[in-house]
């Protein structure tokens, strides 16, 4: 299974980043052989919609899930649209530690936009 | 000729001078009142004060794309185009996120198919009509929650436009980004309203560079005026901003616009002193190289 | 770690003297949370005028791009003016010594269109550098502020940087709170600085235009669901108008947490460039201020 997560660096062992649209780098991690693959978050410096810019990059590569700290309306709706599962941080510290508790399903799943969004239009 | 009311700062009484002046040029002029136009669409007020007959009522909307299933073949050229990522392409599905749009019609131009048509999304209302006192009213009112000020202030500017001869008055919103920068364009004196205080003195260079950047002359009126405040002295002095009025810090006049009075209300007296303030910006318009 | 943002409908009501007062008092005050400041106002940023902190770093901003037409390949066929539905395409004119179609930067709104539709790929677009963003250290703990270029777009993505960056701060030092001094209105830049907010403290004016605008903040906040609070700021000087907030609030079922009078004290401890609980600790504001800070310290914690 492929799950694609937020982190602050692109190392598998590096503190998540709890943003989504501007999370610093995107991990790529498949579940069954534990590899990982970073890519630059597309969103970061986007001018606005940053959320649906990283949701359409995680759909592109055919996540099944995505983790992060919290979810906009915007890309809560498009990650839905894709048919990807969102899960939350929590109080998780690596991105390690989170893929563990994934395992575990010890992360709490989102089932409607968690943030009012960050800013749209200008 | 048009006249903004700007101030870099908030609640510096931008509102109560663009209403004063209102009043103060009828009174004046009662043939020709002048018309006054509300540009704060997220905080609007200047009604408040002068009670306008809202008579004529319009929708402001933005054109945003809808996209037809049946035709789109999720080739992802609009979502290339837009630069707001306000239209992504997932997997089999086109999705449009209207709070992103800014109505520019780009996918629309560029879609090979033909899947994308454009549709109305409401996001404020504009109304106009006289105010017993003669006073032409104009003022936009965004939507709750609607981000984008901007747009509303376009079509409010474009909706009501001053007849010949006739004197337009702009209230600005606070700030100095695109909303105030909506407001100003056009207008052929910026009249910059501020408080003697280091605050006051910070907005106002800021909302004097936005005069500098859209080339158009501006001035100073001093609200809350107690002493001289030397900075703001020697910054108007340098730069050759005239300061046409300054209106003294006084609770009565607190009290008095708390409760919905204008200046002219409470002092009749400032009739009078905004005419010259009007009469000042005319003469130095027609000759600016005097002050 | 909670987020507090500072709100008001209308400019000028009194939010950067509570927020320097609350980072005074948080540092200092009987009630002290270790905080990080975040002035959101970032097109009147004037927090660090109270403050006074050394600046640590400093970054550039970059906003949006705009449009730029090379005018050694113009053809001049006027598509781009046709399809620009922002008027930001100049006409050539002599005049201007503009022989060919050019773009008015402050107008353009970086929608690209003109890009993709001109014949000659003539025009590209060009990101601007539209503002500053920093790390500070105030007397009272860390400040996160930012100057938005005057006349320059995309105020809420500056917004939406100082406070992530705020964020990242209280995290990684440990902070309980971030003290968000927000801009006024109810448009992007506001949406910007109340998103994530664990509550929202709308400073509020007893005038016929305060209460107006309390209403459209407090649905504004509703509407994005953050839960809100209200203060009252010169309360005594239309106690009709007090008494319409106090009523407004009770209708929408939102707390007033308490009432500033009108003290020149504010103003003098503006004018030094002091919060008022630290200049003038007894004067009537600054004990209704400090009151406010131990019922919002009790709720934040």
């Amino acid at each position: 299974m492929k799950i694609l997560l937020t982190a602050s660096s692109p190392d598998i062992h590096s503190p998540v980043d709890p943003r989504f649209g501007r999370g610093a780098y995107l991990l790529e991690v498949d579940s069954e052989t534990q590899t990982w693959h970073a890519h630059p978050n597309p969103g970061v410096n986007a001018s606005g919609g940053a959320g649906a810019q990283a949701a359409q990059f995680v759909a592109a590569q055919q996540a099944q899930a995505v983790i992060s700290g919290d979810f906009g309306p915007n890309a809560f709706n498009a990650l839905q649209a894709a048919g990807i599962a969102m899960f939350l941080y929590g109080e998780t510290r690596t991105a390690q530690e989170a893929i563990e508790k994934f395992q575990a399903g010890l992360l709490e799943q989102v089932a409607a936009p968690t943030g009012p969004g960050h800013h749209s239009r200008r | 000729m048009k006249i903004s009311i700007a101030s870099g700062k908030g609640g510096t009484g931008k509102t109560m001078v663009a209403t004063g002046l209102a009043l103060s040029l009828a009174a004046r002029t009662p043939e020709q009142p002048p018309l006054l136009v509300d540009c704060d669409v997220e905080a609007p007020n200047a009604h408040l004060f002068l009670h306008p007959k809202l008579t004529e009522k319009q929708d402001v909307a933005l054109l945003i794309p809808a996209v037809d299933d049946a035709k789109c073949t999720s080739c992802g050229e609009c979502a290339k185009v837009c630069q707001f990522h306000a239209i992504v392409v997932l997997g089999k599905k086109t999705l449009v996120f209207p709070q992103l749009c800014h109505g520019c019609g780009s996918c629309t131009l560029v879609c090979p198919e033909a899947a994308i048509h454009e549709i109305p999304d409401k996001m404020g209302v504009l109304e106009r009509g006289p105010s017993e006192t003669g006073v032409w009213f104009a003022h936009g009112v965004l939507d709750i929650g609607e981000p984008m000020a901007v747009p509303v202030i376009r079509q409010l500017k474009k909706w009501v436009q001053p007849s010949p001869g006739q004197v337009a008055l702009y209230d600005c919103p606070p700030g100095t980004s695109c909303p105030v920068v909506e407001s100003v364009r056009g207008s052929d004196y910026l009249l910059l309203v501020t408080e003697p205080t280091p605050f006051g003195l910070h907005d106002l260079r800021l909302a004097v560079q936005v005069a500098i950047e859209l080339g158009i002359p501006c001035g100073v009126i001093v609200n809350r005026f107690h002493s001289p405040y030397p900075p703001l002295e020697e910054y108007c002095a340098e730069k050759n901003l005239p300061v046409w009025l300054r209106i003294p810090f006084d609770r009565a006049i607190a009290e008095s616009l708390a409760q919905g009075k204008t200046l002219i209300e409470v002092d009749p007296h400032y009739s009078e002193l905004f005419c010259q303030v009007f009469e000042g910006i005319t003469a130095y318009l027609s000759n600016p190289t005097k002050e | 770690m909670k987020q507090l943002v500072i709100l008001s409908g209308k400019g000028g009501a009194g939010k950067t003297c509570l927020a320097a007062a609350f980072a005074h008092l948080a540092h200092d005050g009987p009630s002290a949370i270790k905080a990080v400041l975040a002035d959101a106002d970032v097109d009147a940023a004037n927090l660090e005028l109270v403050l006074r902190p050394e600046r640590l770093e400093e970054h550039a901003f970059t906003g949006g791009s705009v449009a730029v037409i090379d005018p050694q390949l113009c053809q001049g066929c006027e598509i781009c003016q046709q399809v620009c539905r922002f008027d930001a395409v100049r006409s050539p004119s002599i005049e201007a010594r503009q022989l060919t179609y050019s773009i008015d930067p402050i107008a353009c709104d970086g929608c690209a269109a003109c890009v993709f539709q001109c014949p000659e790929q003539a025009i590209h677009m060009q990101p601007q550098i539209a503002g500053r963003w920093y790390h500070s250290q105030s007397r009272y703990g860390p400040l996160i502020h930012a100057d938005l270029f005057p006349a320059q777009e995309n105020s809420g993505k500056l917004v939406t940087l100082v406070k992530q960056n705020a964020r990242l701060l209280a995290m990684d030092t440990g902070c309980q709170v971030v003290i968000v001094d927000g801009p006024p209105g109810i448009g992007c830049p506001v949406i910007a600085a109340a998103s994530g907010a664990h509550l929202a403290l709308v400073v509020a004016e007893p005038s016929a235009a305060g209460i107006h605008d309390l209403q459209r903040a407090l649905q504004t906040t509703a509407h994005f669901r953050i839960p809100s609070i209200v203060v009252i700021n010169k309360a005594d000087i239309y106690p009709p108008g007090a008494a319409q907030l106090e009523a407004t609030c009770a209708d929408l079922g939102i707390e007033v947490i308490g009432c500033i009078p009108f003290d020149p004290a504010i103003e003098t401890a503006m004018l030094n460039g002091e919060p008022v609980t630290q200049s003038q600790p007894d004067a009537p504001a600054s004990l209704a201020i400090i009151a406010i800070w131990q019922t919002l310290a009790s709720r934040l914690n």
